[in-house]
Parts: C-alpha cells; structure tokens; sequence
C-alpha cells in the first residue's frame, strides 16, 4: 500500500520570544503567548529560504528512507514564500538532493496545506505506476507585517515527506479533501506581506473546513476519535488546534505531541507536517493517526495514517524535530528585523 | 536584458550544490574544486567524478568583522578552511555556531545555504557551507 517511506524535517536554529515582539509593539507579551498559545517562534537565519529548508528536510528524509535518490519520480514543494516567483524551488532541490534529470517538478501553493497536497499528488503517481517514489515538501519562511498579529507566530521551518510503497514506515490509508472560496487570508501578487479577515479566519475558515474534513474522514473510514491514537491538526497558533480537538471530542493526550506550535510556531507549509513528524518521531508500530491540514482560501486535506514496523529501523540516523526545536539560539527583535529585511533601507 | 554571470554559476552547481570533486585512482587523492588532471599523476591520472560525504573538520578559521555589503547582515560569521574527511580542503562559512564556540579540529558537516544574490532581481546562488555536527536522538 501506498505510505510514508521515510520523512525528514529542518527548523532553523533563530528563536524570538513572543515576549520580546510584544514588547516592541507596547502588548503584554505573557498574556499574549499564553492567549495565543505560541510562546517562541522559529526564524530563518539571514542566509536562509524555502530553498535551503528544503534541501536539509529533503537530505533528512533520503537518508532516513535509505534509498538512492536517482529513484525519486517526482518533486513538488509546497510553499507560500518560494525565493522565485518564476523559477521552481523544487529544481534546485531536485539537484542538491542528487536526483535524476528525469523527473517531473513543479512548485504547489494553498496557503497552509500546499505541503500536503503534494502529498496527494505523490500518492497518486505512486499508486497508478507513473513513479516509483515522490517527494512531497511543505516549507516556508512566513511573513507576517510588523506590529500585525500574524507577526507572533509566522515561523519557519520544512518537511520533506518521500511517498512510496515498499519499505513503508507510516501507510496512508486514506485521504480526503474539503475545498471552498474563503477569502480568510491572501497576498497579492506583488505585496510582501499578506493579508487577512482576523476574527474571520476562525470559525467560517478553519474550523469550518479542519471540522468537515475530519468528519468526512471518520464517515468514508468508518471510524470515531477512538479509533485513533493520535490526532494533528494544522496550527496558525497553540489556540486553535485545540479548540479544534474540543468541537471534535478528542482527549487531549491525543493532540499534545502534534503541538510543536509551542515552541516554534507556525511554519504555514509544514505546519501539520511538522506536528505529524513529531508523532512519527515517538510512535509505536500499529498506532494510527488522524491529520487535517488547512489551508487558507480556503481547503483542508485529511489523512488516516498507520505506523507500521519498519519505522522502528530508520529512526537515530537524522535529527528528530525534537532535536532541531533544542538547537535553539535566542535573538532580539533589532537582530530579527535584520535577518527578515524589514529594513528597507538596507535592501 | 541579459543577466551577468549565469552561465558561470551553472557551470558550478553540481559542484557547489552537493561537493563535487574528484578522485584521482591511480594515486587515490581527492580533489576539489574538481580538476581537468590530477596535478601529481598528470597524464598518467585517472579521475572520476566523486561527491564528498560532507563531513570534515575545521583546519583553521578567521572571524570577519568587515564584510562586502551582501554579507554585512550576517557580522560577525566565521570563514573556515574545512579538512574533509577524504583529505580534500577547501574554503567555507560556518553557520549555525556562535564566534567564541568556534575550534580548530571541530567536527563539522556540510549544509545547504544562499551565498549570495545577485541584487533583488537577479539570480540567487545556492551552494555549501558547514555547520557543527548535530546531536541525533538515537544515535549511537
């Protein structure tokens, strides 16, 4: 069956606290990170993008899968801050990582869930033959104008997630999607920050799309919250996953390991991504999990996955999120706003 | 209007993306940058194509303090001669490691970082650089 081959994740090593934005900008930082749920956040060094994050999650993933990337099929990287805006991030992944010219590349974008709908496509390919194995990545270096609430927790961050059928660590066993026109959250062509409805993106956004998904999900597969061992939802902040698991009757010790938010924030492309990877990291074999990934504009994407054996046998060769979120060097926000080029006067 | 230098960079990626060099097997010596012949065997040399493991350790380094403009986000940062394990040195920031934490014969591996960008429309030009080796869970 059709599943996870091998995984692999990157967070950059810069940290700002909630507090310390919040500082700047006159709010009370405790009350803020403990409101939002979001109490440090990841942030790309002055040499890093979507590319780099890429290619370190993309290095991981191979390594832990132990295959040779000349078999990789296909690559699609899902993104909201790809460095071009015409010239696939996934070429230069594709040579960094040591793949083969022939294969199909493309760069996806949906907000939050671009990352896991490249995963569908991967699945498709594998599951029709076209390919032997597919590298689905959700990366981003998030953007969030100064002084705006989304300045608290866009963060940074990749997974790199190599689809396959033999040797499966984690079998997909089914996924389902739930697509609408909601304009909760955009950026238009041009601007450097996006936009978004506040209070909007909440309950006809994400919990509207996370809630329909999921229960679509438990009714084609038959199943109810018991059924599952973990649960990981995409999380714009600590707040909203779990208010998610609360509308859905998910116990909260099912929904605490998926929420590395806490720590590193949002990583929009690889958020649920990131949470799913923390789960991988320390489940036991035969344990299922549920995850729904959303997306602004708004879609979710839902999957029912099972650990298999083989995960047992890649684990302690790369870095496990756990370690990456431990590998941690603090920054102000003066240092901050250099390394994310919100002085405009330097270029 | 036509972009300067890309046809230059292109010529470099494989070797700047992934660390290839060469490997001389007549008298087993690795190289980079790669070379047209080995410069000891000559014409006698046989090379190959090789990419290096990434792997290696700091031989000597400098802190710079004044950097080009396209750096000076990044004052201070540490350039390094790195010893890979093949044998082969060459030249590399490290990242990822704070100026006084710095060392001769510290265990380094090779990442994926931007070098440099040629202004805000231009090209973007990717390559190596090396960070400490990371702590692994699991790892024996």
């Amino acid at each position: 069956m059709v599943g996870i081959i091998g995984y692999g994740v990157y967070i950059p090593r810069y940290r700002i606290k909630t507090e310390k934005i919040a500082a700047v900008w006159g709010e009370d930082g405790e009350k803020l990170a403990k409101g939002l749920g979001v109490f440090e956040k990841s942030v790309p060094g002055p040499d890093e993008d979507v590319a780099t994050i890429s290619v370190e999650a993309a290095r991981n993933a191979v390594k832990r899968a132990q295959i040779d990337p000349t078999n990789i099929g296909a690559i699609y990287v899902g993104s909201e801050s790809h460095p071009y805006a015409v010239k696939p991030t996934g070429t230069m992944v594709s040579e960094a990582i040591g793949c083969s010219p022939h294969i199909t590349c493309a760069d996806f974008e949906f907000a939050c869930k671009a990352g896991t709908a490249a995963i569908q496509v991967c699945m498709g390919l594998v599951k029709s033959k076209m390919i032997k194995i597919g590298l689905a990545i959700g990366s981003d270096t998030a953007q969030g104008r100064p002084g705006d609430a989304l300045e608290y927790s866009a963060a940074a961050g990749g997974v790199a997630i190599l689809v396959g059928n033999k040797n499966v660590v984690a079998t997909i066993e089914h996924t389902s999607s739930f697509t609408t026109d909601t304009p909760d959250f955009w950026r238009r062509e041009g601007q450097a920050f996006p936009s978004h409805g506040a209070r909007f993106t909440g309950e006809p956004a994400y919990f509207r799309h996370v809630g329909e998904g999921a229960r679509a999900l438990f009714k084609t597969t038959n199943t109810t919250v018991d059924d599952y061992d973990y649960f990981v939802f995409h999380s714009p902040n600590g707040k909203f996953p779990v208010a998610m698991g609360r509308q859905l009757g998910v116990p909260k010790e099912k929904l605490e390991d998926s929420l590395v938010v806490r720590q590193i924030g949002n990583t929009y492309s690889g958020s649920a991504m990131m949470g799913l990877a923390n789960v991988l990291d320390i489940a036991d074999p035969g344990s299922k999990i549920f995850m729904v990934a959303y997306g602004s504009g708004a879609g979710s994407d839902s999957f029912a996955i099972r650990v298999e054996d083989e995960i047992v046998k890649r684990r302690g060769e790369v870095p496990t999120v756990q370690d990456y979120i431990e590998r941690k060097t603090y920054i102000n926000y003066a240092t901050y706003a250099k390394y994310r080029r919100k002085f405009k006067a330097l270029g | 209007m036509a972009e300067k230098g890309v046809a230059q960079l292109w010529r470099k990626i494989k070797a700047i993306y992934t660390i290839q060099g060469d490997h001389c097997t007549t008298c087993d010596t690795y190289y980079f940058p790669p070379r047209v012949v080995c410069p000891q065997c000559r014409r006698k040399g046989q090379l190959e194509k090789y990419t290096f493991k990434g792997l290696g350790k700091i031989h000597t380094f400098a802190i710079v303090r004044q950097a080009p403009d396209t750096f000076k986000r990044q004052i201070p940062y540490i350039v390094a001669q790195v010893e890979l394990d093949e044998g082969a040195r060459l030249t590399a920031q490290i990242v990822n490691c704070d100026i006084e934490d710095v060392h001769i014969d510290m265990r380094v591996r090779s990442c994926f970082r931007k070098i440099t960008e040629y202004g805000e429309s231009g090209i973007i030009i990717y390559g190596y650089k090396f960070e400490p080796t990371m702590k692994v869970t699991g790892h024996e």
